[in-house]
């Protein structure tokens, strides 16, 4: 946090001067990975650290991480409420924890607690389940009544009078936040220093298939052969699959968060809360980092509706009144593609050499590590890591699905 | 805010409206005879396309009515609002 003899961020690290350069795409690689944000740049990382494979691409339309990653509340936690989903998580928490030596750079990686808020009978009694069901798992959950929230965030209004008083909330003391964009530069530099080529301005318009195999991505830099295609492209998935008239059950929706000016710490932890939809914390220089639930219809514009942040500031305000001075500095929105069971695909898909990492949703950041280093699994192998295993396309055939609505803790 | 023009009330503001996704799903005619494939592509798949995208919308706080629309999932735009059961009319993005 801040301390008060220095500017607000003055213990941030510097800006990297140089992480990665520009090259020209060769005309073929083992593997490209459309997408260069969080997953992608991860995936690529674990590619060539754990498996050795070095002749990777990462084609990225815009900028580096200019995506989701760039866009995202940064909220890393654990506490969902299936073992499937368990494994994933916890797999990726355990990575964040080490993710800073890993990488060799500061991520900012702030284990501050995150409180999941209760607002009626029906979330008390499914909140003390996640969190009994968390303890199965090996994952630290507690639950805290309201005196309980008062002590951990100060801020909160726990009266009993107002519209949806907290009745308690979930606590999990190792999530946290992490500084996304070091993050993004983190895994690049470390990629890049491995061999992988990180090509922007880059747009996948194409995918090429021979005899049900993936051979070629077409994109607006030129055609480039693959032996393997590896999807991280977000909100955008459903418009690269259907390149190869592979069909999602995703539906792309807009997702906005909001900043506040900079202020003198005063939120020492993460407040989500399901049923009044904000979710805030206090970034590291001081603004105060605000979520949104989604916008209700399908969109691509990287744009939300104006009546959907009104609701988050009346929920915001009632949770802090303490919040009713803060001037608002900048919103903006992401493109999340949100699956029918709240829960990722990742995994194969029926044509060969061609693998799917999407609808995450609104929660895909803190699955960062663990995502990429399983998708990477999946992708070397030809087979899902067990991790990722239970997140198949084909769930929605089989009915195997991973109903996370509850702690996925965003509306929508 | 968008406005939206319902069929009926004229353009009225988006808070006053409910999205219902997709347009133009028909239930299956004879379900006993699906597939559990087919089943999920009912019940699951949708169309996610990145421009026009013919959809449902109900206009739950003024006349209450279901009407589709065809909007631009780029740039929000609605090129064609009609009432339900009329065919999807041409639109040029
Ligand atoms: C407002 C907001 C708040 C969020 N808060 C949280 C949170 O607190 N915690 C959490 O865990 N998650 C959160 N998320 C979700 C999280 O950001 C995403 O799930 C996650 O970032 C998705 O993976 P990614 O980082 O690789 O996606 P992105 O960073 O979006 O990467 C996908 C990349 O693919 C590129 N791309 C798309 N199409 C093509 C193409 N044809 N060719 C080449 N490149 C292409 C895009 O430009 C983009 O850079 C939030 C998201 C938003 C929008
Ligand atoms: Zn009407």
């Amino acid at each position: 946090m801040t301390s008060t003899d220095q500017p607000p961020g003055a213990h941030l690290p510097e800006p990297p001067d140089f992480l990665w350069d520009n090259p020209e795409p060769k005309a073929s690689y083992d593997v490209v990975v459309v997408g260069g944000g969080g997953h992608g740049l991860a995936t690529a990382y674990y590619l060539a650290k754990v498996h050795g494979i070095t002749n990777v691409a990462v084609l990225e339309k815009g900028w580096l991480a200019g995506g989701n990653m760039a866009r995202n509340t940064t909220i890393i936690r654990s506490n969902y409420l299936w073992d499937e989903s368990s494994g994933i998580y916890e797999h990726s928490l355990k990575l964040w924890e080490g993710l800073e030596d890993d990488l060799g750079y500061p991520i900012l990686f702030d284990q501050r607690g995150v409180l999941n808020l209760a607002h009626s009978l029906q979330d008390v009694r499914d909140s003390v389940r996640r969190v009994n069901a968390n303890r199965l798992n090996g994952i630290d959950a507690e639950w805290v009544d309201p005196a309980g929230v008062k002590e951990i965030c100060p801020i909160v209004n726990t009266s009993p009078d107002v519209r949806h008083p907290v009745l308690g909330a979930t606590y999990q003391p190792r999530a946290g936040i992490a500084k996304h964009d070091h993050v993004a530069w983190g895994y690049a530099r470390a990629a890049h220093a491995m061999g992988v080529d990180l090509i922007q301005n880059c747009e996948v318009t194409g995918l090429e298939t021979l005899q049900g195999r993936i051979t070629a991505v077409r994109t607006s830099r030129g055609r480039i052969a693959a032996g393997k295609v590896a999807l991280c492209a977000a909100g955008h998935s459903s418009v690269l699959a259907k390149m190869v008239g592979l069909r999602l059950p995703l539906a792309s929706h807009p997702l906005q968060a909001l900043v506040s000016e900079l202020l003198e710490p005063v939120h020492p932890t993460v407040v989500m809360s399901n049923a009044v939809h904000v979710y805030v914390s206090q970034a590291h220089k001081g603004e105060l980092v605000m979520g949104a639930g989604i916008d209700s219809y399908n969109g691509y514009g990287q744009r939300g509706s104006f009546h959907v942040v009104e609701e988050q500031m009346a929920a915001a305000l009632e949770l802090f009144p303490v919040f009713a001075r803060a001037h608002l500095l900048r919103t903006w929105a992401g493109i999340v593609d949100v699956s029918p069971d709240a829960s990722p695909i990742v995994g194969l898909t029926p044509v060969g050499g061609l693998y799917l990492n999407c609808g995450w949703g609104t929660g895909g950041f803190k699955a960062t590590p663990g995502v990429g280093d399983c998708f990477a699994h999946t992708v070397a192998n030809d087979k899902p890591h067990p991790y990722n295993e239970p997140f198949t396309l084909e769930r929605f055939t089989t009915g195997a699905l991973v109903d996370e609505h509850g702690a996925a803790a965003v509306a929508h | 805010m968008q406005l939206i023009p319902c069929p009926w009330c004229g353009p009225r503001e988006e808070a006053e409206f409910h999205y219902g996704g997709q347009a133009h799903v028909a239930y299956p005619r004879d379900p006993s005879a699906l597939s559990d494939e087919e089943w999920a592509r009912y019940v699951f798949f949708r169309e996610n396309p990145s421009g026009p995208f013919a959809e449902r919308w109900s206009h739950s706080a003024g006349c209450r009515r279901w009407f589709n629309a065809v909007r631009d999932t780029r740039t929000h735009d609605l090129l064609a609002v009609y009432r339900a059961g009329e065919p999807m009319p041409e639109v040029t993005a």
